[in-house]
């Protein structure tokens, strides 16, 4: 990297992108100017986020401009005064994790992702029955049918199809354009799902909180049952069996859910079915469940928290070790219900708003909006932008080195959660 | 600052030292000699009576890499029945069967060892189980990536390819994934599985390649050899756990054709089919086969009673074994074209037929085999029990009457098909600090750890001499992780961060321009991201990487 003026110079090179957990490592991108432009293989959220100004860096304390100093001094004393505080929203990357456990076990905090709900859905099926589930490589080599029960993965991870299902070329002389794409819900972007000679994707359109019938029924055709009803959720018996058929013949399928979009109550009962599904198929095929999600490095925060601690995220150390509960460490309950008497917000790698809660500090991404400014805010740097960091993917098996990719004077999660632990 | 521990009973096989009262110098993390006269140290132990060993070394143990977080999300009940709280300088954590990275650290050096070895690290989930490695204090750390199922070796296998370039694919695995050995699991039958083929014997055709496991495991065997890697190819065989799979084992061996092998938790590979239950102990097969081929090592995976969990690479096998979990949840999933991944809990009854006979056979190939050089003490953590229950196995080792008890109290069904009775074998402390130290070292090149030699890492376990090996074993008095004192009566007192032990085999760079073009065409991750950088292991300095020697054999 070479600097003239302040501002620094790169040629184009290869670079990977933490805007979404697909984590793409095959980004073109050049920093001229001091800005980053992506070149090459950037969706609209890698452009936005790459190209995001380097604005104005200014911590404040209750809105009023202050050193870092300052408010690391503040953010602790506010830690100091906590009895139980939380920390939300996580998204930064495994360092920035590693400080956040480290914190909040001497702190006997509780940790929850701003995604935890979504998480939580998946979490809580793989802890009560398991599942068996595939990694996108296998998924772009392998999968001759894939299943969209109520997601289109495009909304979330753009690239999605790009990458892994329109492929041109395959290990096992699986021809990609042959791949067989069923869509199952309504209100999803089902373009990306036509092949690129213009085969159109099957889609089941149906009532989308009504998706558990749909895989209900699926399951019970294949266990040989006959149904009595006519139709189920408005879908014909003839057309369920047509998919079944279609299941039953795939060399490899894949059956993938986003619990994201699955936002309803008892929601879980929906990924139980599906991996159920995905169990019995296997019974005299191959087929796969893939959970999509993990955006804003919820796999990330995930795993390492998995690993350090022993449990998934809504975990506490509020009795001195941890212990986990999906209800109890959830955000929503934990600031609704008043017990978390101190808020840290983490969102390093976009603005995402903060949930009304006093103290409230935020180490959050520079241009993130606040209806009423926080006690703490400290803007921070970007994972994989603003300085090199380690994710993990969204199948949860891969992780990716993202370099650094411009000079930026923001300190990083991992730095500041450890500054703020040391002035404890 | 020169540390003395004096008059300790030594045993320090790679030495011949059999427990002779020796005084060790320590300084700057090392063992050193005697100084000259007149120099004090700054600190002494006095150590007479007790008994004193190089730190432990476990050649096979799963604590770092994808499938220990999936197990650790799987089973919450092992983590909550089992917290462990913050100390005054240790982190807390949870889990028995499955611990948390850092709780895995502080109770390995509480146990006396001091090196630990993942034995089944997937490359493409490499650099999460070296995150997970990093976050394991105090011990040093290694992992053995797999080979033997990624779609790209089983391509140039099938295509007949030249033993030059799979020699330079596996050093390239080795560098890129920073590894120390290499292991094939199930060989080609992950990836059969994959195609829907649910069994796959040692000559029996993958269903899509035209090749069998045999050729896949000889052509690993000859590669791990030809690049002068310390550790053998390290075979986790087919067929485990069918009963029969004694003779598979029996022909795994024989098809090392006078390679060097390293067959693993082969308790779960030596069983038979006599009996009414058609369920046998094979293991006075495998020992006799074992001692009479000089190439060959093992380790036993012993069982113990209890809860815990199965983590393997072998989905053919896990996938087969789903309908005995216990508690009734479990994890297949195919990865990356690389591997796979399989997590199924499992509680071991002593009322159980079956179970009491792999608990049997496991201690019939402990006392049959007769080197103890070439076998090493492993419950293949956590698949056969936790590795918390090493003092407990090396008691029912070195104590015949006890381990006599012990089979009184299992399914006597099992005890009666069982030789165990009749074994009159104890082990020794020395035969002890073989299996658990100078051979694991040996096997896997760390040439300067293991014994306690002039210049070896200051790396050195000191247990109080009790009768009841157990209580002596799980509590040692003093602990050296490199010369600093890290264990006290059985307590971590300062945490240190130990190192990452790879090897780094010279190879032809030029097999980038057949694998480049593979990996950016097929896979999902980019080639520069294939690369462990020593950076990410080091970290901000707490990591180190500690690089074996390879010596191929026509430089040796």
């Amino acid at each position: 990297m070479n600097r003239e003026n302040g501002k620094s110079e790169r040629a184009p090179h290869v670079a990977a992108c933490p805007f979404c957990s697909l984590l793409c490592d095959d980004l073109i991108v050049e920093q001229a100017g001091g800005r980053v432009r992506v070149l090459k293989n950037g969706c609209g959220r890698a452009v936005s986020g790459f190209e995001n100004p380097d604005g104005p860096s200014q911590p404040r304390l209750k809105g009023k401009p202050a050193t870092i100093a300052e408010c690391i001094e503040r953010a602790a004393a506010i830690l100091r005064g906590a009895r139980f505080p939380l920390y939300a929203g996580l998204g930064t990357d495994v360092g920035g994790m590693r400080a956040v456990l480290s914190l909040a076990e001497r702190t006997g905090g509780a940790l929850d992702h701003m995604h935890g709900n979504a998480l939580q859905r998946n979490i809580g099926v793989l802890q009560d029955t398991g599942w068996m589930t595939t990694t996108l490589t296998e998924l772009k080599n392998r999968a001759d049918l894939i299943i969209f029960a109520g997601t289109d993965a495009v909304s979330t991870h753009p690239r999605f199809f790009e990458r892994l299902v329109w492929n041109q070329e395959s290990l096992f002389q699986l021809e990609s354009n042959a791949r067989q794409i069923i869509y199952l819900g309504a209100g999803l972007n089902t373009k990306p799902g036509r092949s690129p000679e213009g085969r159109k994707p099957l889609h089941v359109r149906f009532d989308p909180p009504r998706l558990i019938e749909i895989v209900s029924a699926l399951r019970a055709l294949l266990a040989g049952h006959r149904l009595q009803a006519a139709a189920i959720a408005g879908v014909r018996i003839p057309v369920l069996n047509s998919i079944l058929e279609k299941m039953k013949a795939a060399r490899y399928g894949v059956l993938a859910w986003s619990t994201a979009e699955l936002d309803y109550p008892q929601a879980e009962l929906v990924v139980e079915a599906c991996v159920e599904l995905v169990n019995d198929l296997n019974a005299s095929t191959r087929f796969s469940g893939l959970p999509l999600g993990g955006n804003d490095g919820a796999m990330t925060a995930n795993s390492v928290c998995a690993w350090q601690t022993g449990f998934p995220l809504r975990t506490a150390f509020a009795a001195g070790y941890p212990a986990h509960d999906a209800h109890r460490y959830s955000i929503g309950h934990l600031v609704a219900s008043g017990s978390a008497d101190a808020v840290v917000w983490i969102s390093a790698f976009r603005a995402a708003p903060p949930p009304a809660a006093k103290p409230l500090v935020v180490l959050g991404a520079l241009d993130t909006h606040f209806s009423e400014e926080p006690d703490v805010f400290i803007p921070v740097a970007i994972p994989g932008l603003d300085h090199a960091a380690q994710l993990v993917r969204l199948d949860s098996v891969v992780s990716v080195y993202l370099e650094r990719q411009r000079t930026s004077p923001l300190p990083s999660v991992a730095h500041l959660l450890t500054e703020i632990q040391n002035a404890l | 600052m020169l540390t003395r521990l004096s008059g300790g009973k030594v045993y320090d096989p790679a030495h011949g030292v059999d427990g002779e009262a020796r005084d060790i110098f320590i300084r700057d993390g090392r063992i050193v000699a005697p100084p000259s006269g007149g120099v004090k140290p700054g600190h002494e132990y006095d150590l007479s009576g007790a008994v004193v060993m190089a730190g432990g070394i476990d050649i096979h143990t799963h604590i770092g890499g994808g499938k220990m977080t999936i197990a650790r999300v799987l089973l919450p009940e092992d983590h909550s029945a089992h917290p462990v709280g913050s100390g005054r300088i240790t982190r807390s954590g949870s889990g028995l069967a499955t611990p948390s990275t850092i709780t895995t650290g502080y109770r390995y050096a509480e146990m006396g060892y001091t090196a630990c070895f993942e034995p089944a690290m997937l490359p493409l989930n490499a650099r999460q189980a070296h995150m997970e490695m990093e976050d394991t204090p105090i011990v040093d750390k290694g992992a053995y990536a797999l080979l033997g199922n990624d779609d790209f070796l089983l391509r140039l296998l099938a295509e007949g390819r030249e033993q030059a370039l799979i020699n330079d694919y596996v050093a390239w695995t080795l560098e890129t994934s920073q590894a120390l050995a290499i292991k094939v699991v199930n060989p080609g039958g992950i990836s059969a599985f994959k195609f829907n083929q649910r069994m796959l014997d040692l000559d029996e055709e993958h269903c899509y390649y035209p090749i069998t496991p045999r050729l896949i495991l000889q052509r690993l065997a000859q590669a791990v050899f030809d690049l002068g890697v310390p550790h053998p190819l390290h075979v986790h065989g087919c067929n485990l756990g069918v009963a029969g799979n004694v003779d598979t084992t029996l022909k795994t061996i024989a098809a090392s054709d006078g390679l060097p092998l390293h067959l693993t938790h082969v308790q779960f590979h030596s069983y038979g089919t006599e009996g009414d239950r058609r369920f046998s102990s094979g293991a006075a097969r495998i020992a006799e086969s074992v001692n009479s081929h000089e190439n060959i090592s093992i380790d036993v995976g012993q069982i113990m009673f209890g809860q815990t969990v199965t983590a393997s690479g072998d989905t053919m096998a896990q996938h087969r074994n789903r309908a005995r979990a216990y508690p009734k949840k479990w994890v297949c999933m195919d990865i990356e074209c690389d591997g796979g991944c399989g997590v199924v809990p499992f509680r071991y009854r002593d009322r159980s037929f079956v179970n009491s006979l792999q608990w049997a056979i496991g201690l019939e190939l402990f006392l049959m085999v007769k080197d103890p050089w070439r076998i090493f003490l492993t419950t293949d953590h956590p698949n056969g029990a936790p590795f918390t229950t090493y003092p407990h196995l090396i008691r029912l080792l070195m104590d015949k009457s006890y381990r006599n008890e012990r089979l009184a109290t299992i399914h006597r069904g099992a005890a009666a098909m069982s030789t165990l009775g009749s074994l009159d074998r104890e082990y020794t402390l020395y035969e002890i600090a073989i299996m658990t130290r100078a051979a694991p070292a040996l096997s896997l090149g760390l040439t300067d750890r293991g014994h306690l030699g002039l210049g070896a890492a200051a790396d050195i376990t000191v247990y109080k001499e009790h009768k009841d090996r157990e209580r002596m074993f799980s509590q040692p008095q003093f602990v050296f992780k490199d010369g600093e004192l890290v264990v006290k009566n059985g307590k971590v007192i300062k945490i240190t961060h130990g190192g990452t032990h790879v090897v780094r085999p010279d190879y032809d760079k030029r097999i980038d321009r057949i694998l480049r073009p593979h990996l950016e065409k097929y896979h999902t991750l980019g080639w520069e991201n294939r690369k462990l950088r020593d950076e990410e292991i080091v970290g901000d300095g707490q990591g180190r990487i500690l690089i074996a020697k390879c010596t191929p054999p026509q430089t040796a």
